[in-house]
């Protein structure tokens, strides 16, 4: 799911614009693997699949590949419709500079779930 | 043009100057909005002709929300909810404005002090509705982040509110739903969280609720993680005689949300209360 993302990103304005100022990669893991994406102003410049080596990251966002099957449904079932709900239940765990997050959050929890729409 | 019937005033009365909007004639029908919002989430309620016709609906934003002002030296303090300031200025409305045993419904930080007014002055009200109520709520994430100087407070607040609702309610609520949450103070909303995940915790004194002198209604949409269907029933495994529905489809803001949902599952329990 998650490789198509950047194209769906970049392809709708209504995420973009709310990652307007944004300029960092942050890491998502889903279950083992992981992926590097680079953010230039709101678009999905890059994303990269791992393993990596040494990589610098703003902040990462991790959980288990069957937690992301469930939030990435077209229409999520209650408790796995959003990534403070996975949060709550202890699915989900943010690592890194959590003011970068904060301040981008609405754009994080649209990009992660533009998948949903694919 | 469409005139909406809803009225809207500014009264001045004890520390307050607050802002509330009005429709309809009969029992007063009293709406406390969510943290961190203000009384635009019930525009659906006041709206509804068939509510309106038998209740007299009123919804006030709390001091430091919407159009209501905050005291005078707030620039010097935290803004700080707690279950004693906020059952306090409700019966202070209520007495100012003379409403006679007002049915009283409150959403999330209000489905939670709708427990307290049982508790405190059940035999002032003629019923309770609690929505999205849960007796505690444990943090799960840092609310000073929403107040952080580094961080811009409406768009974290409204991305908190953003994922608290279903994805099955219409867009167009949802984003107003939003937008009232991207319109708050600084530190308001974690003002309020502070009663609603600090200080709040009533779990420990539900059990003296009695239903018999003033009915609780519990509503709560199965799509809220913040109070979910199950935190409603663990309040009605220790209150005895609750009326509690889950409603589908729905998250944690029902009646601003999907007014239109919501106001399926609210009728019923206005017109039970209206015959009892």
């Amino acid at each position: 799911m998650i490789e198509r993302l950047a194209r769906l990103v970049n392809e709708d304005l209504a995420i973009v614009r709310w990652g307007r100022g944004m300029n960092d990669t942050f890491m998502v893991e889903v279950g083992d693997t992981q992926f590097l994406l680079t953010v230039r102003d709101g678009r999905i410049e890059k994303l990269e699949k791992g393993p990596f080596t040494m990589r610098p990251w703003r902040f990462a966002i991790r959980a288990k590949r069957e937690a992301w099957d469930k939030f990435w449904q077209k229409t999520p079932a209650p408790g796995w419709h959003d990534l403070f709900a996975l949060l709550r239940r202890g699915d989900v765990a943010f690592e890194g500079d959590q003011r970068v997050l904060m301040a981008y959050l609405l754009y994080v929890k649209l990009v992660l779930a533009a998948p949903r729409n694919a | 043009m469409k005139l909406e019937p809803i009225v809207g005033r500014y009264a001045q009365f004890g520390k307050y100057r607050l802002y509330f909007e009005e429709a309809g004639q009969g029992i007063p029908l009293l709406c406390l909005h969510t943290a961190g919002s203000d009384g635009r989430q019930y525009r659906g309620v006041l709206n509804d002709a068939a509510i309106t016709k038998h209740f007299r609906v009123i919804t006030f934003d709390m001091p430091w929300h919407g159009k209501s002002s905050p005291p005078a030296g707030w620039e010097k303090e935290d803004y700080r909810l707690t279950t004693d300031s906020y059952t306090g200025m409700i019966m202070d409305f209520i007495r100012a404005l003379g409403l006679e045993r007002p049915v009283v419904m409150g959403c999330s930080i209000g489905g939670r002090i709708v427990l307290d007014l049982a508790l405190k002055h059940a035999r002032e009200l003629r019923a309770l509705i609690g929505l999205q109520t849960g007796a505690y709520v444990e943090r799960y994430y840092d609310a000073a982040w929403l107040d952080h100087p580094e961080v811009h407070g409406g768009r974290a607040c409204g991305a908190v509110a953003y994922g608290l609702m279903s994805p099955l309610s219409p867009e167009k609520e949802r984003w107003e739903t939003v937008w009232h949450y991207m319109q708050g103070g600084p530190g308001v909303f974690t003002g309020d969280l502070y009663f609603y995940q600090v200080e709040g915790d009533i779990r420990g004194r539900i059990g003296a609720i009695d239903t018999s002198v003033c009915p609780l209604y519990l509503l709560t949409g199965e799509y809220d993680y913040s109070a979910s269907p199950r935190d409603t029933e663990a309040v009605t495994e220790r209150v005895r005689n609750t009326k509690f529905v889950a409603m589908k489809g729905l998250g944690h803001f029902p009646m601003s949300e999907n007014p239109e949902a919501f106001l399926g599952y609210l009728r019923p329990v206005l017109d039970e209360i209206r015959r009892a």
